[in-house]
């Protein structure tokens, strides 16, 4: 692992009352990609913010390329490239023309910027629609525009605030692809936010989980689940008929059982250590029918489901 | 005689290629930031159709404007026979403010329109590009926030500037063809600051509408906003006042300290308008005979030679309507620069 590139110190940010990031203490280093991953509101949009100078924390620091963002912006921002969430362009203007505009607010010359537009379009694979109005293009087409937009300046950061977000899957695996390419290949470290995971599993090297803006986990996704399934590593799920709340009362008194939760017909059983056997045949013996029993490895999804869409449920409630 | 033709050719050339030089290299120079926005919102403008359709709206007025005056131009300098001798030294002032009653005046045109132009430049300048999204991508390049809200302003303020420039020199050119008196230096120069008052009273109508745009998120608010400031100063504002004025009315036994009071308090209130402000100070630039803006006792006027002021005199005389109205549109800009500087500037938010 290289150098750390932006380093975020018990960074805070209070709006009114609530607190949008809490504490946050991350490093990311050079070379890598960084996956952001939470749900909305979470505070990510708010640490990018802070990351780019276009938001003061309330306290802590930020520094990227050992710059201080909040004192001195401008030299972060020549060093990054943002892509916000729902980029916008000026319709009215060409692609081409939209990148020029860009290159021409980071001092390039008419000449050089013209030459690297064109290069990355090609890039990107808007080559052929680079003279069409911007206001035409697809959600997809803008999206890879933007990247193209962010890259015109040479960054050695690039940070993408949700940039799947509502394309279609050909479209999202292509940009995926980009992405990861311009970071083999240029060196570019990679900062994304998404709340989604299997697009955040498949290119990020690393992973911090944002939940009401305090950073809960950092690592590879093995680790997360690690770090976050601490004391019930194991998660067994029986299909079963007609559960009653004996047999729930049963389940949770097994040695080894955390807790049990029931879904129609579907039992979770959380433990300690593998109990598979044990939970069949406690379920076989109470005399209720067995249907289908199997132990989960846990992936980004649960870890979305136990710590997301549980609270989510809870805020409905 | 061909010896010096010969060299004035020879120097333009050089001069030319000079010039030529420079913008080359210009061209290989990196362009700054704060004029490559200033040059795209100037584009913006002259090519959207909100603005084409406005000038050729006050192109066409101005016209009519001068064809009106031009059919009454000789009444309203013969029939003011007692005053003719100085009256002929600003006929060529009549142009842009005499009317037959058709068609108001370029003066009162300007004066209309000028505010809804300011208006339509300014009501999105801020809020559209939120809600399209290109703003916080221009600010995730390395340019000061201030630079949008100032380019923005300057490209508006240049295209108002030429607008009325050229306006005020093409209604002038087409004048003076027409009834053939030039006009003396004085003239022109109080058709200059006519201009230029304009565009300062434009520039605060411009603000106002800057303003709306950082304060509101949809640029309809916005627009609503500063037409229903713009009504209320035009048509409502002198209304209160008037019904104000009855309601304190002093008696007509009153001595006429009171009564002397009572007027510079209703002329006070009226100033508080900048449309007041801005009809004050054109007729005093457009009507030399103006001498005077407030009341005049009998005593005042005894003794005094009813000549036409000076250039000098008129502009003391506007002095403190231009001051005000200079400090409303610098009031509005610093406003909304600061409430612009202290905005979260989030996408589409």
């Amino acid at each position: 692992m290289g150098q750390a590139i932006i380093e975020l110190e018990a960074l805070t940010k209070t709006y009114e009352d609530v607190k949008a990031v809490n504490q946050l203490t991350l490093n990311i280093y050079e070379g890598e990609i960084f996956g952001l991953l939470g749900p909305n509101g979470s505070g990510k949009s708010t640490t990018i913010l802070m990351m780019l100078g276009l938001t003061e924390p309330t306290s802590g620091s930020v520094n990227v390329c050992g710059i201080n963002s909040t004192r001195e912006p401008l030299a972060v921002k020549r060093r990054v490239g943002y892509l916000p969430d729902d980029v916008g362009f000026y319709d009215h203007m060409t692609g081409l023309e939209n990148l020029l505009f860009t290159a021409s607010l980071n001092a390039i010359s008419r000449d050089e910027g013209i030459f690297r537009a064109k290069q990355l379009l090609k890039r990107v694979g808007l080559a052929d629609a680079a003279d069409k109005k911007a206001g035409t293009y697809s959600r997809g087409m803008r999206q890879r525009l933007g990247l193209a937009d962010v890259l015109i300046k040479n960054p050695e950061i690039i940070i993408l605030d949700e940039p799947t977000l509502g394309i279609d899957p050909e479209g999202v695996r292509d940009l995926l692809h980009l992405i990861r390419q311009l970071n083999r290949e240029e060196k570019i470290t990679v900062l994304l936010s998404s709340h989604h995971l299997h697009q955040v599993q498949q290119i990020c090297d690393r992973v911090g989980l944002f939940v009401n803006g305090r950073l809960i986990a950092v690592g590879n996704t093995d680790e997360l689940a690690a770090q976050l399934f601490e004391g019930e590593p194991v998660l067994v799920k029986a299909e079963v008929d007609d559960i009653s709340p004996a047999l729930i009362d049963k389940l949770s008194e097994l040695p080894g059982a955390v807790r049990v939760e029931q879904n129609t017909d579907e039992l979770s059983v959380y433990c300690q250590h593998d109990l598979t056997t044990q939970i069949a045949k406690t379920i076989i013996e109470h005399g209720a029918s067995l249907r289908h029993i199997s132990k989960k490895d846990y992936g980004l999804d649960d870890i979305y489901h136990r710590y997301f869409e549980g609270r989510e449920t809870d805020e409905e409630a | 005689m061909k010896k010096p033709d010969f060299k004035m050719k020879k120097f333009n050339f050089k001069w030319f290629n000079k010039w030529r030089d420079k913008e080359q290299k210009g061209m290989s120079r990196p362009s700054t930031p704060f004029r490559a926005i200033v040059e795209k919102e100037l584009a913006d403008y002259i090519t959207s159709w909100r603005i084409i359709i406005l000038l050729a709206i006050i192109g066409l007025t101005c016209l009519g404007s001068l064809y009106t005056a031009m059919m009454s131009i000789r009444d309203a300098v013969s029939s003011d026979e007692a005053n003719e001798a100085f009256d002929q030294a600003f006929v060529f002032l009549k142009l842009f403010t005499v009317t037959d009653g058709t068609l108001p005046s370029f003066m009162t045109f300007v004066g209309f329109l000028g505010p809804l132009l300011g208006i339509a430049l300014g009501f999105d300048a801020i809020n559209s590009e939120r809600n399209k999204g290109t703003l916080s991508r221009m600010m995730s390049q390395p340019i000061p926030r201030d630079f949008v809200i100032n380019a923005k302003f300057t490209a508006a303020i240049i295209l108002i500037a030429a607008l009325f420039l050229a306006l005020g020199l093409v209604v002038a050119g087409l004048g003076l063809l027409m009834i053939g008196i030039p006009p003396t230096f004085e003239e022109f120069m109080r058709l200059i600051f006519f201009l230029l008052v304009s565009i300062v009273y434009v520039a605060f109508w411009l603000n106002l509408g800057i303003l709306f745009s950082v304060r509101f998120r949809q640029p309809a608010t916005s627009a609503l906003a500063s037409i229903a400031v713009w009504l209320f100063f035009s048509v409502f504002y002198s209304m209160i006042v008037n019904l104000f004025a009855r309601a304190i009315a002093p008696s007509t036994t009153q001595n006429v300290q009171e009564l002397l009071n009572y007027q510079s308090l209703i002329l006070n209130l009226s100033r508080l308008s900048p449309n007041y402000l801005f009809n004050e100070s054109t007729a005093t630039l457009l009507t030399p005979s103006v001498r005077n803006l407030g009341p005049l006792t009998m005593d005042q006027i005894e003794g005094a030679i009813a000549s036409p002021l000076p250039l000098g005199q008129s502009l003391l005389l506007i002095w403190p309507q231009l001051t005000g109205l200079i400090a409303a549109t610098m009031v509005c800009f610093a406003i909304s620069y600061l409430y612009f500087m202290r905005q979260e500037i989030r996408s589409r938010s």
